[in-house]
């Protein structure tokens, strides 16, 4: 008796774990359902001309998505520009240079620059950040791509910082004892031996800090000028994706025109960022397949 | 892999708890038993805010609660029907109007107060007036440069509201197309739309380069307000209670309150309240101009 109750015991955990497993898939498949339900059947003919346009001017009835998306892609390639360099700089001290206790220092550090609200950074943003980069920068205005991308990568950092250094900390010892032992300087360790050997760990990082990056939004609302034009270098202002999505859901009227191309923009994001993860992983899957052809 | 789908559930959680929200703010703030709703222009907030002060001090019985989110946001909730009184700082729309009357709700308006827009400028920026034939060449992008209308040689940055504001579609209309219906001039596209007043005020006051625009309610001494002018012969008027009622300060506008229907009960004496002389006396208070001669 006791064995079958252990065994329906067994069976019961055996399904929650499964169907908890499931409702990603289940959840991210409904989302995306719900997305081009309240999108593209909403659309006339003249929709889809009037979403090619250049020109983001929701009350009169100019939907062009061309500036929308240059700018997100303005704003996340700033961001990855700061944060990759002192994202891996910084895992890299934490994981191979830093003595012990300098690391059980900086470790918890980082994470609670994770915790800041980035309300909070936009804040300090439109203070005091674009004030300084419009001085020294000799900018027309402060609230441009550039402040933008310096918050972003501020937040894309911690994700960056933990993952990357959790995937170095992972290297096995041996395999820098093996390259000092070669006559490999701490350097070369470092940059030839760790850094390839984690670097599906540390190309996850990247992702995930990328991704938190294209999806930030109030603080990319408060410190980007929110001009919805094309921009020609990361100092103009630029109008983000979700920003425009936060500013004017609240207006916008059930079912109209401009209801509907807001949700196409959402359904962007989604497609954007499924793309760049789907990239990430076969990528991951490829290096791994070739890395264990060489070592079997 | 499952570091893949994380996004997807910071993605799905948004929608979740958006979901969530509005399906609250629809069932919660139906009018009948649970106090006035009143939503709409983030210009008349705290004006529609400093009434129902002054009015619960008085009727402490009496429940409203007042929100922001613009003109646009406030009249959709009344077609919506989930909301005894939107303010606008705009008149409703004809195309509004048809919405409402097919789910059944006639719109009826009242004129609550006046507002003027005033156009401001860095104090250290020595250009004082302007016409408004100027202010649209600036903000349609005619006009780049601060010494074409009398300044030093500086870039002109332009700042607007977003385009849910009230405040933005009357500039628009009144300021840009001058008034004229066929018009299609629009703003230039590196107009930065800012997402609120204070947004506003903190670029006017730190950047020589900026022009912005906002109700006269929301200036403050560290900003500098132009005299604006409706030709080029003047004469330049400031914004201020009196030019705005003798109507010679050329951006002024009404703000009205819509309620779904003739307003009933307690609705009813709310709205006789706001045009009573102690109510208008909030307006004036507030940076706004009374309707009362």
């Amino acid at each position: 008796m006791p064995q079958q109750t252990e065994q329906w015991r067994e069976m019961l955990i055996n399904w929650l774990i499964k169907i908890s497993g499931y409702s990603a898939i289940v959840f991210v498949t409904l989302i995306f359902f719900f997305l081009i339900r309240e999108s593209l059947p909403g659309f006339s003919p003249e929709t889809f001309s009037r979403l090619a346009g250049s020109r983001w001017y929701p009350i009169e009835q100019y939907y062009g998505l061309a500036p929308l998306i240059a700018g997100s892609i303005m704003v996340t390639l700033g961001a990855a520009l700061v944060a990759i360099p002192l994202g891996l700089g910084t895992a890299i001290f934490i994981a191979e240079i830093a003595p012990r206790w300098v690391r059980e220092i900086l470790k918890p550090l980082v994470e609670i620059l994770a915790g800041l609200p980035s309300v909070v950074l936009g804040f300090l943003g439109i203070l005091s950040l674009s004030p300084w980069v419009r001085e020294t920068m000799n900018l027309p205005t402060g609230l441009t791509a550039f402040s933008g991308s310096l918050l972003l990568g501020m937040t894309s950092l911690p994700t960056i910082v933990s993952v990357a250094e959790d995937a170095l900390d992972a290297v096995p010892r041996s395999y820098r004892d093996a390259s000092l032992a070669l006559g490999a300087t701490e350097l070369q360790t470092i940059f030839l031996v760790t850094l390839p050997a984690a670097r599906s760990g540390v190309f996850t990082a990247v992702m995930l800090g990328l991704g938190r990056a294209i999806g930030e939004t109030i603080m990319v609302m408060m410190v980007t000028g929110n001009a919805a034009m094309i921009p020609n270098s990361l100092f103009s202002p630029v109008r983000t994706m979700t920003a425009t999505i936060a500013a004017e859901m609240g207006e916008v009227a059930k079912g109209s025109e401009h209801y509907h191309v807001l949700f196409l923009i959402g359904l962007t994001l989604f497609v954007i960022s499924l793309l760049v993860n789907l990239t990430a992983s076969s990528v991951i899957m490829r290096q791994q397949k070739r890395a264990e052809r060489v070592l079997s | 892999m499952q570091r893949i789908w994380k996004p997807f559930f910071l993605i799905l959680w948004v929608f979740v708890l958006a979901s969530c929200q509005t399906n609250q703010a629809a069932s919660d703030t139906r009018p009948t038993g649970k106090g006035v709703q009143n939503v709409g222009s983030d210009t008349m907030v705290n004006l529609a805010l400093a009434w129902a002060e002054a009015y619960q001090h008085e009727h402490p019985e009496f429940s409203i609660s007042v929100t922001g989110g613009g003109s646009g946001t406030g009249i959709a909730a009344l077609i919506n029907g989930t909301v005894d009184i939107a303010n606008a700082s705009r008149q409703i729309k004809t195309n509004e109007i048809e919405d409402a009357q097919k789910q059944g709700i006639n719109p009826v308006e009242f004129v609550v107060a006046k507002d003027a827009i005033a156009v401001i400028v860095n104090p250290e920026n020595p250009v004082s007036q302007l016409t408004l034939e100027q202010i649209s060449a600036i903000y349609s992008g005619k006009i780049n440069r601060w010494n074409e209308v009398g300044g030093e040689d500086r870039p002109i940055v332009r700042l607007s509201r977003e385009t849910n504001s009230g405040t933005h579609t009357y500039f628009l209309e009144q300021v840009l197309r001058l008034g004229q219906k066929g018009d299609k001039t629009l703003f230039s596209t590196d107009t930065l739309l800012m997402p609120s007043s204070e947004g506003i005020g903190m670029e006017v006051i730190q950047n020589p380069n900026a022009i912005g625009y906002d109700g006269l309610g929301y200036v403050t001494p560290e900003m500098k307000v132009i005299a604006v002018a409706k030709t080029a012969q003047g004469p330049y008027i400031l914004p201020s209670v009196e030019t705005v009622n003798d109507h010679t300060y050329p951006i002024a506008r009404d703000l009205y309150m819509y309620t779904a229907g003739e307003p009933i009960g307690e609705v009813k004496t709310y709205m006789e309240y706001i045009a009573s002389a102690e109510a208008q006396a909030i307006v004036e208070k507030l940076g706004f101009v009374p309707i009362l001669p």
